[in-house]
């Protein structure tokens, strides 16, 4: 199921991720200023479209400081790693028939590994920043990032168990006739939260809350520097919402319409929800964030993959 | 496939020097990352890529992600790497190098001779790591599962606070206990070294 040029795949979906996470940046703050009931950007361009565009200049434009106190090259390596491992994620992701850079028979896992490198590039960049604001960010994304890893991969294995396999075409084909989020719908709202919790999305956005830590991770990040950590935080939500889509909608099946289109459909949706959330909801406390994770959702994605397992074992097998 | 497999090697033995013979403990751990990351490389390239994707999970995302938390939050000085630096003496080079110059003989010796019979590279499905572990090896996996149940409640009952202490979580947080700022491997209160601009 491999296309024919695999070469064109690849760098129409890193064109593709990188143009929609710059125009996600857009339509978050026109969504949040809707919400809010002001305009956001909408001077630079057609209802301000060419915003990001001009951020992104700005940005290239801005000086490139390395503190001296830093450390020099684990500071500079730090936001490529979070590019690098996002990027690396959408090797796996199937967007339509044929339209898939590799069909690796692990895909599930390759994702959750690449998930967890991510870890790393927040936790070196608030180490080799030397700061106290950088370091405590740091530290709470070590151990928000590590906590929610844990049932994000288990919260996966009940549709795996479900697909009988870790393909993530084969998942796709696995909905043909209900969508899992219908038999997995615990383990959806779990991987929807752990999705959260990975991205860094507002709700726990503790390694940088800015009311309190500066800017967290990245307070010693300037130019383009900073925009990497900012451009990987947007393509991060547009792989959980990628994930999503192909784990628990369906991916790319749906009627009439082809199918790049429904997945582009489905993923859109979630990126609004997304967008959605960082408007409604407050940000929780770290104890509160952590005995959260351990002492409920850690339980819960036990207790769906114990059920799940039990049910296809007695029924479909 | 081959020239992968020696790439990715050399790789691994490269990052592993780099990890012994650096004095900034959050460096060596980096240099190890790149090591465990290079071997399950390696693990892909023999055939078994369920393991390869366990390595990276597990090893380099998550074990190596606390080694690196524990060493942020001790807040090693230059003291620490000057400690460091003296630790590893020449002297004590020897007894691993002795060590290994066996194993390199051995590898030697092996190349040496007309090849043994070389085993096919078998490809290794997820599920038949599973049926293998619930099958033959249940008991291991029970074992394993027992000790690391241990080693749970060990942690709960070392980390544990009594509900009184938590009312008054500094009472041995006092000036007293607390080591002398400048005495310890630790910096102890310094953002950074003074005289850092």
């Amino acid at each position: 199921m491999i296309s024919p040029y695999p070469a064109v795949t690849l760098i129409a979906v890193l064109f593709g991720a990188l143009t929609i996470a710059g125009g996600l940046v857009w339509a978050e703050r026109r969504l949040l200023a809707l919400w809010q009931d002001r305009y956001g950007p909408n001077r630079v361009g057609p209802f301000g479209l060419m915003q990001t565009l001009a951020d992104m200049i700005k940005l290239f434009f801005k000086e490139d400081w390395v503190p001296p106190f830093a450390d020099k090259w684990v500071f500079i390596m730090a936001p490529a790693i979070v590019m690098f491992t996002v990027l690396m994620s959408f090797v796996v992701v199937p967007f339509a028939p044929g339209i898939i850079i590799s069909d690796l028979n692990i895909a599930v896992l390759f994702f959750l590994g690449m998930s967890s490198l991510g870890v790393y590039s927040i936790v070196l960049a608030g180490w080799a920043s030397d700061n106290k604001y950088a370091l405590l960010g740091g530290m709470r994304a070590a151990a928000q990032m590590l906590s929610y890893e844990v049932f994000m991969g288990l919260s996966l294995m009940g549709t795996v168990l479900l697909a009988g396999s870790f393909d993530l075409v084969d998942i796709v084909n696995a909905q043909r006739h209900m969508w899992f989020v219908v038999p997995q719908f615990l383990g959806f709202v779990l991987f929807m939260i752990a999705g959260i919790a990975e991205t860094r999305r507002l709700p726990f956005d503790l390694p940088e809350s800015e009311s309190e830590l500066v800017a967290g991770f990245h307070s010693e990040y300037s130019g383009m520097k900073f925009g990497m950590f900012f451009v990987g935080e947007y393509i991060g939500i547009l792989l959980v919402s990628s994930m999503i889509t192909v784990l628990f909608f369906g991916g790319w099946r749906g009627p009439v319409l082809p199918p790049i289109v429904w997945y582009f459909i489905k993923t859109c949706f979630f990126l609004g929800f997304f967008i959605l959330l960082r408007a409604a909801l407050p940000r929780p406390r770290f104890d509160q964030l952590m005995a959260w994770g351990w002492k409920l959702m850690l339980p819960l994605s036990l207790a769906n993959l114990l059920v799940t397992g039990a049910v296809k074992l007695a029924f479909f097998h | 496939m081959y020239l992968l497999f020696y790439i990715s090697g050399a790789v691994a033995i490269l990052a592993t020097v780099m990890t012994i013979t650096r004095l900034n403990a959050v460096h060596a751990l980096l240099y190890f990352v790149v090591s465990l990351l290079s071997i399950a490389v390696i693990f892909y390239i023999l055939g078994a890529p369920f393991i390869a994707a366990l390595e990276v999970i597990i090893y380099a995302g998550a074990i190596m992600v606390l080694f690196i938390f524990v060493v942020m939050m001790l807040n090693l000085g230059e003291r620490a790497v000057e400690m460091e630096g003296k630790w590893l003496s020449p002297g004590m080079w020897i007894g691993p190098e002795i060590l290994a110059a066996i194993l390199i003989a051995e590898v030697v010796y092996l190349l040496s001779r007309p090849p043994v019979e070389v085993h096919a590279i078998q490809y290794v499905e997820p599920r038949e790591v599973g049926l293998a572990l619930f099958g033959p090896y249940l008991i291991g996996v029970e074992l394993a599962s027992m000790l690391l149940l241990g080693a749970l409640v060990g942690a709960y009952h070392l980390g544990y606070r009594k509900p009184e202490a938590l009312e008054n979580p500094d009472a041995d947080n006092t000036d007293a206990t607390r080591a002398a700022a400048g005495g310890d491997l630790v910096r102890a209160g310094h953002d950074r070294p003074a005289g850092a601009a």
